[in-house]
């Protein structure tokens, strides 16, 4: 095709813990196209934040196999210095939680032209005055002359996160890595900021990775969709079909914790994520928290299968998945 | 910025006030007064009783504190009663000795605390770090007093680098270069010891300091904008990690104040500290309320120093 931006394969991201390494991240494969955007999605302890930042590159003691090559260049294992060519400006991250993303003690203007004196040698000082007023105003923020000179704590989290926005975007990369971006913000503006992304997304041609929980966002600004849990893909698709056609067990279970008109009980999902030093290493990951399901029904080593172009799921389960709520008449059928 | 130099400063005057009227009042419990020492043991009771009344020592606490103040404010601290002269004269001198004795001990403090704080904080669990804190913790654990008495025995007896007491050498006159240099080379020894021990819980402060900015937010965020490690230290931990220590600064001139008491006595040298115990000892009550007041208004004045370095450095308490 040579439209990939980024090809990730078998990356696998692993922390220790006392003498022995547990992967956060278990062998991931992924490409991402220009212009495209990727939702990942999972619950915390998932793994998503962990492989944004093995792509950045910025975990301090991980160890990290497999390759990551952004067009054709492989950041795994890229000498220090490098890495810091490139981060800021072929790729950039925009953070979780703003009001602890910025230096309290720099003026907003700075923290934004520090991303432009790092990666732009022959900018003035002028120059990049100019184009850190030109991105605060492409960001949304008002009297950006004014907001130059404001300290973080002055402004609001909105603003904080608008500001996040515009040193990642500042030096237009290919590659944006957007790590629940919205989390940290109340709900009007979660919509401006996700508006402003998608509006960013036209401007600067870049691709986007959008790690999220929230599935609404999802369905509202990816192309496409991985869905991760206990550090591995367990099904991917392009948006239409994984909301319309959801495979993994995982995946149904989770559309179907969202709040839907006409639904008496919302579903929940029993259990919670394992520790990264509990998680289990052999079968499917996933099959401790649908215990009604026989074990047959799951795979040895699960990998994933491709159901339909594009579509790819991982372990058998999904074909004998039910919801326990359903009668039991329903289920026998529906294995049969 | 200005308004919270001024504000603060308006503050820092009802403290130096609340200081000098609970030293006033201290005074006042103390045994003897103005009289003590200078009359005759023989003059009759009647006599020193209308000496007192011609002094003012019968007025009420309040309209002695009035003219004790006015006093100061003039420069006068009172008699000396074993020295027979001016508080302020006997002072002066010593103050002086003090000041440059403090100033070379700070600065010695942080041109240790700053390099060990940072290599420490940087590379926290390597030898290096661990090297580094057992250090601290011997320098937590060291009295001051045995400390200096070893550097003397070292440095001034045995190696004869340094003087052992004195603050310069007699015979030379004041304002040549000599005697310059001689004035140095008496406060260095003390000096360095004071600031060898004063300098760990700085070393310490910093590095706690630098190991938690290292793993904040906006650090990563400086990451992700393609900083290099060196820029990363130098423009965002290190300066959020000299907060705390900017807060501390009005804490270490007390702690000095207390360091030159030891020190001083141990060194001969001729400073209020020395001064101090000399003159508890003897109970001179007009001298020691004296430097109780000096010591507080320097605490005082130490305090508002480091608010206004942590406003000059941290734009979240400026007042706007």
């Amino acid at each position: 095709m040579g439209n990939e931006l980024l090809e990730i394969k078998n990356l696998t991201t692993s922390f220790r813990i006392g003498d022995e390494y547990h992967a956060a991240v278990d062998d991931v494969t992924l490409t991402l196209n220009k212009n495209e955007v990727l939702g990942i999605v999972g619950e915390s302890g998932s793994g998503k934040s962990a492989l944004a930042f093995s792509i950045m590159g910025l975990h301090n003691r991980a160890k990290i196999e497999g390759s990551i090559k952004l067009k054709d260049q492989e950041l795994v294992k890229l000498a220090p210095s490098k890495m810091n060519n490139l981060r800021g400006d072929d790729l950039a991250m925009i953070f979780q939680d703003p009001l602890t993303a910025l230096n309290p003690l720099m003026e907003i203007g700075d923290q934004i032209a520090e991303a432009l004196l790092l990666h732009n040698l022959d900018m003035s000082s002028k120059q990049r005055k100019a184009r850190v007023i030109e991105l605060l105003n492409m960001v949304g923020i008002p009297r950006p002359e004014y907001v130059y000179e404001q300290f973080p704590h002055e402004l609001s989290g909105g603003m904080r996160q608008r500001v996040v926005i515009a040193i990642a975007i500042a030096n237009k990369p290919e590659l944006l890595i957007a790590d629940e971006p919205t989390t940290a913000l109340d709900v009007t503006i979660q919509a401006q900021i996700l508006d402003l992304i998608r509006k960013l997304k036209e401007d600067i041609h870049a691709g986007i990775i959008l790690i999220t929980h929230d599935l609404g966002v999802v369905a509202e600004m990816a192309d496409r969709v991985a869905v991760m849990y206990a550090g591995q893909i367990v099904e991917i698709a392009d948006v239409t079909t994984l909301f319309e056609n959801p495979l993994h067990p995982y995946t149904k279970s989770l559309l179907n914790s969202v709040p839907a008109e006409g639904q008496d009980k919302l579903h929940v999902i029993q259990g919670i994520v394992p520790s990264l030093k509990n998680l289990p290493r052999k079968g499917c990951r996933f099959a401790a928290r649908i215990p009604w399901i026989d074990e047959s029904a799951h795979e040895e080593n699960p990998v994933l299968h491709e159901v339909s172009q594009g579509h790819f799921v991982r372990c058998t389960c999904h074909a004998h998945f039910y919801f326990p709520e359903e009668s039991k008449e329903e289920q026998t059928n529906g294995i049969s | 910025m200005w308004k919270f130099i001024v504000r603060r400063l308006l503050i820092t005057l009802p403290q130096i006030i609340l200081l000098s009227v609970l030293v006033f009042l201290m005074a006042q419990m103390m045994p003897g007064d103005a009289l003590t020492g200078q009359v005759d043991p023989n003059v009759s009771p009647e006599i020193k009783e209308q000496i007192r009344e011609r002094l003012g020592l019968n007025n009420p606490w309040y309209i002695q504190y009035r003219d004790w103040v006015a006093g100061i404010l003039q420069g006068d601290l009172g008699q000396s009663f074993r020295f027979k002269m001016d508080v302020t004269e006997l002072l002066s001198q010593r103050i002086a000795n003090t000041f440059w004795l403090s100033l070379v001990t700070l600065i010695f403090t942080y041109i240790i605390a700053v390099p060990l704080g940072i290599t420490s904080g940087r590379y926290n669990d390597t030898l290096l770090d661990q090297g580094i804190t057992g250090y601290t913790y011997l320098g937590f654990a060291t009295p001051l007093f045995i400390f200096a008495l070893f550097m003397v025995w070292v440095f001034g007896y045995q190696l004869g680098w340094f003087p052992t007491s004195g603050s310069v050498q007699p015979g030379l006159t004041p304002g040549t270069m000599e005697y310059v240099i001689s004035k140095f080379n008496h406060l260095l020894l003390p000096a360095l010891s004071m600031a060898l021990i004063a300098t760990v819980s700085t070393v310490q402060y910093l590095r706690s300091e630098i190991v938690d900015t290292k793993q904040k937010d906006f650090i990563v965020t400086a990451r992700a904008k393609g900083a290099s490690e060196s820029r990363v230290y130098n423009r965002h931990i290190l300066r959020n990690s000299l907060l705390p220590i900017a807060a501390f600064f009005g804490w270490e001139i007390t702690s000095l104040i207390s360091g030159t008491i030891f020190i001083e006595q141990i060194f001969g040298y001729p400073g209020m500290g020395a001064l101090f115990l000399e003159t508890i000892l003897l109970r001179d009550y007009s001298v020691v309320t004296a430097l109780v007041l000096l010591f507080g208004i320097a605490s005082i004045l130490g305090a508002l120093l480091s608010d206004i370095i942590l406003s000059l450095v941290d734009p979240r308490i400026r007042i706007k």
